[in-house]
């Protein structure tokens, strides 16, 4: 431990000085916070639009969470509407089985521009805009 | 004191009550309890310098100085902020529960403010009702949550609470011509909205597990509405000054 460990922090901020902020060594703040959990923060930018994940916040339960999620995430940003969940109510897939999508950038097919509909489309575009009764 | 001396003083007292806790409250920032906090309590405490700058503007048009001038050359006993706000920040339980006592009485204030009158006095107070009823949110969360929380943190939430309460009836200092505000639906006055406060905080007091003292006690603090302030403002203000004294021109 530091010598120093039992005098209060002096700085040329009045404000530390003032606050008389023990040199406390080698105790972990975060051992008083262990009732905290962290909440997924969900932020919608108008009625109607998807929520979308935006970070975590660190809070005792859901209202603070809600409280803290309005300054870190809806203070420069438009915002119609917030979601906050504890991280525990997540359910992932592991990374160990990342391969279940290791095929994913193969299925072309799947791209809606494969579709046999494209040659619809394209006839439909060389006709140009006007109506027609068979498409 | 004709009505427009009387708006002045009504502008006066919103305007550096706001920039005085909103600089004490700022006091926190790097040292809030946790970074969360010390995020969203710094946000709020900026808030209120931002509404005072715009209660300094609406002085401003009726002829008083510019908004910095205001703050920054006035001495104490030119402040007409109440007791309240220039006490010591203390420890976390009694700046919350000063940020309840007072964001609740400034909620009340705007909302009633909102149908004022005085046209440019309830455009702000529309404009800024959304950024105080999250103040008001977050100050009776944390109150909920401390006082109802484990014995010491009641406890602490109480003391503070009991320290608090005088200072924080002297927010409702009568005005010296608040009868021409009121005749003129410029302002519903300081003893209704001390009854609206009343009304709105106790039963949130009583579901924190907190009790106001007993009535028989209570003793308003005034003198701060007419520039009677105690031995903390005068420091507060030197210390908020102390860059403009150097250079009233810095920016940044």
């Amino acid at each position: 431990m530091d010598k120093k460990s039992n005098q209060a922090i002096e700085s040329i901020d009045p404000r530390i000085t003032r606050a008389k902020i023990q040199q406390t060594g080698d105790k972990s703040d975060m051992e008083d916070l262990a009732h905290f959990q962290t909440f997924e923060v969900f932020h919608q930018n108008k009625r109607g639009a998807q929520h979308k994940h935006v970070g975590i916040v660190h809070a005792p339960n859901p209202d603070m969470a809600l409280l803290y999620a309005k300054e870190q995430y809806a203070r420069r940003e438009v915002t119609a509407n917030l979601w906050v969940v504890p991280s525990s109510c997540i359910s992932a897939t592991e990374y160990s089985d990342d391969d279940i999508f290791s095929t994913t950038p193969e299925k072309k097919y799947r791209n809606p521009a494969s579709y046999k509909v494209i040659d619809r489309i394209n006839a439909f575009k060389e006709r140009g805009s006007k109506p027609t009764d068979q498409v | 004191m004709n009505s427009i001396d009387a708006l002045k003083e009504l502008l006066y007292k919103m305007a550096d009550d706001q920039l005085i806790i909103g600089h004490r409250n700022s006091e926190w920032t790097g040292l809030g309890p946790i970074l969360e906090e010390d995020i969203a309590f710094s946000s709020m405490a900026q808030d209120k310098i931002g509404q005072s700058e715009h209660l300094y503007n609406l002085l401003n048009q009726l002829g008083e100085a510019d908004a910095d001038t205001v703050a920054f050359t006035r001495n104490a006993n030119q402040f007409h902020s109440s007791k309240l706000v220039e006490l010591p920040i203390g420890d976390y339980s009694f700046s919350l529960i000063r940020h309840f006592l007072f964001d609740f009485s400034e909620y009340l204030r705007f909302e009633a403010l909102r149908s004022s009158a005085y046209e440019p006095l309830a455009q702000v107070s529309k404009k800024f009702f959304g950024e105080i009823k999250y103040h008001t949110m977050h100050a009776n969360t944390w109150v909920n949550q401390l006082g109802n929380g484990n014995e010491e943190s009641h406890r602490k939430m109480q003391e503070s609470l009991n320290f608090a309460w005088n200072y924080a009836l002297g927010i409702f200092e009568p005005g010296p011509a608040e009868n021409i505000l009121v005749d003129e639906y410029i302002f519903i006055g300081e003893e209704s909205l001390k009854n609206r406060w009343l009304d709105t905080i106790i039963p949130l007091l009583k579901k924190s597990g907190l009790t106001i003292p007993s009535e028989d006690t209570w003793k308003p603090i005034y003198g701060g509405r007419t520039g009677v302030h105690s031995e903390n403002l005068q420091p507060l203000l030197e210390e908020m000054t102390e860059v403009y004294s150097i250079d009233p021109s810095a920016d940044w």
